[in-house]
């Protein structure tokens, strides 16, 4: 099923995240996306995130698939080139993976092998042009495919609480312009900037899912202000993480923050998405308290 | 060494389409082999449209100082003229952009590399011979330089505090060019079509 399908039906979609493990046992990962994901519309399965070398995104999606949960396809253009690229779409298709999410992709200095060749042949704009051509029936060289052509959910990313969010705008536009059907969000802590860069991404009449990251502890925030690009997370929250520190080791009060945010932002977007970074376990009760 | 190429007719003519064009030629470095008898051509046909201000030929227009020096005593010819169209490689076109903050500087040639010793490439620019120039497109900030992924369709989502995410000690060049496209009044130019980067370096393949 493709997500956009249900974003045209008007549902508020939630999707969440799950990070392959560095090794070949997925039996974990598919034991918590069945307990506590499977009620939420998709599963996105990141691509070797921040440039760490794990199991492949592609083989996650199709073992999730095969558990009957909707996996979305992350790709980055960071370790494959346009050939490449390309083949590891179509292939996605083959394995009726319908939802794509495509993304330039962390620098290779910033994973566990920073020796590597970083690649950005296409970008996430070329990339996402790339796969409206296949689309239509041609590969990037020009040439046809053979029978039917794939069609996707083609998913993209923005930045609302960058402290350059006119230029995130302007590079959202490009997405648009080159194809882009949906929007995920980087993790969102300031519903005000949220809902104001909403009032100017509205115009591209595209939807868009607010993101979450559930916020673990004190320390974890104030390491995302200093190291995640378009994350702030303001002083009153850290302090609220800080007070009580049972609770929020027990998760409780990130869950809380995370659902207040989410209530607020709710009436200017179109679906949320979740990365728990591990905490998988806390999605059922965030969106309960959410009341999605 | 370095080679630099027209741009082709139709994408220069477009560039000055209309406007008032002063015309900087850079002869260049021992580097650099540039198309000399091209260029005379296609400038006389754009003076024969009455457009252009002025144009003067120079060398090392890379090195700030003997640029402003060469420049000096044509003012007012730059003055009347909203483009400046340069012909010159890549780093002469950064240079040249970087001193005109508010005037719109076009690039008219491609830069390709040449095997062999390549030219001492001076101060602050770089051009890494791409073939394909991009400066018109990025308000004369080079992308494949001054962005640690040399993105060309915008920035990646990970500049922190202005910075790149590769290196905490660079600005993020797609800020830069964001910011100088802002000032210069251009930003419409980021709605250019999705480019998409040719690696290929054999002439025939290149087209
Ligand atoms: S875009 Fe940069 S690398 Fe390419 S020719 Fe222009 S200055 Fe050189
Ligand atoms: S942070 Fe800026 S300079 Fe660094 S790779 Fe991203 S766009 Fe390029």
């Amino acid at each position: 099923m493709k997500i956009t399908e249900l974003f045209e039906r008007g549902e508020f979609v939630v999707s969440a995240e799950v990070g392959p493990p560095k090794g070949i046992h997925i039996e974990h990962l598919l034991e918590e996306a069945k307990t506590y994901l499977s009620d939420i519309t998709a599963v996105n399965v990141t691509d070797n995130q921040s440039s760490v070398m794990r199991l492949g995104s592609l083989a996650t999606c199709k073992a999730l698939k095969d558990e009957g949960l909707t996996p979305i396809f992350q790709i980055t253009c960071r370790d494959r080139n346009r050939i490449a690229l390309q083949s590891d779409i179509l292939s996605a298709a083959a394995l009726g993976i319908e939802n794509l999410l495509l993304l330039t992709g962390d620098h290779t200095k910033m994973g566990d092998h920073p020796q590597a060749k970083p690649v950005f042949d296409l970008d996430s704009v070329s990339l996402i042009h790339t796969v409206k051509k296949l689309e239509e029936g041609e590969d990037l060289g020009g040439n046809k495919l053979v029978g039917e052509p794939p069609k996707f959910a083609k998913g993209a990313v923005v930045s609302p609480c960058s402290d350059s969010v006119d230029a995130q705008l302007a590079k959202m536009e490009r997405k648009v312009r080159a194809g882009a059907d949906y929007f995920q969000t980087q993790a969102v802590y300031e519903p005000e900037k949220f809902i104001k860069f909403m009032e100017k991404a509205k115009q591209f009449g595209k939807p868009v899912q607010l993101g979450i990251v559930i916020p673990k502890s004190a320390g974890m925030a104030k390491f995302m202000n200093a190291n995640v690009a378009g994350v702030h997370v303001p002083d009153e929250m850290i302090e609220e993480l800080k007070k009580d520190k049972e609770k929020t080791k027990a998760g409780i009060t990130g869950v809380e923050i995370a659902a207040r945010i989410i209530k607020e932002c709710k009436p200017y977007c179109q679906g949320v998405h979740i990365m728990a970074l591990g905490w998988e376990s806390k999605v059922p009760d965030l969106l309960k308290l959410a009341e999605i | 060494m370095l080679i630099t190429q027209l741009k082709s007719k139709e994408t220069i003519a477009s560039l000055a389409a209309g406007k008032k064009v002063f015309i900087i030629n850079c002869h260049g470095c021992k580097e650099v082999h540039f198309p000399e008898k091209e260029a005379i051509e296609l400038q006389k046909e754009l003076a024969a449209d009455g457009n252009v201000t002025g144009s003067i030929t120079t060398d090392y227009i890379c090195n700030p100082e003997n640029m402003k020096l060469r420049l000096e005593g044509h003012k007012s010819e730059i003055e009347a003229a909203e483009v400046v169209l340069v012909f010159s490689c890549g780093v002469g076109v950064q240079t040249i952009a970087e001193y005109f903050e508010d005037k719109k500087v076009c690039a008219a040639c491609d830069t390709y590399p040449l095997p062999g010793f390549q030219g001492v490439t001076p101060l602050e620019y770089d051009c890494d011979q791409c073939g394909e120039c991009y400066l018109n497109i990025t308000g004369g900030i080079c992308p494949i330089t001054a962005c640690s992924k040399s993105l060309v369709n915008g920035q990646c989502g990970g500049s922190k505090d202005g910075k790149c995410e590769v290196d905490g000690n660079m600005e993020c060049g797609w800020e830069r060019i964001y910011r100088r496209l802002a000032q210069l009044g251009r930003l419409d130019v980021l709605k250019c079509p999705t480019q998409i980067r040719n690696f290929a370096t054999d002439d025939e393949v290149a087209k």
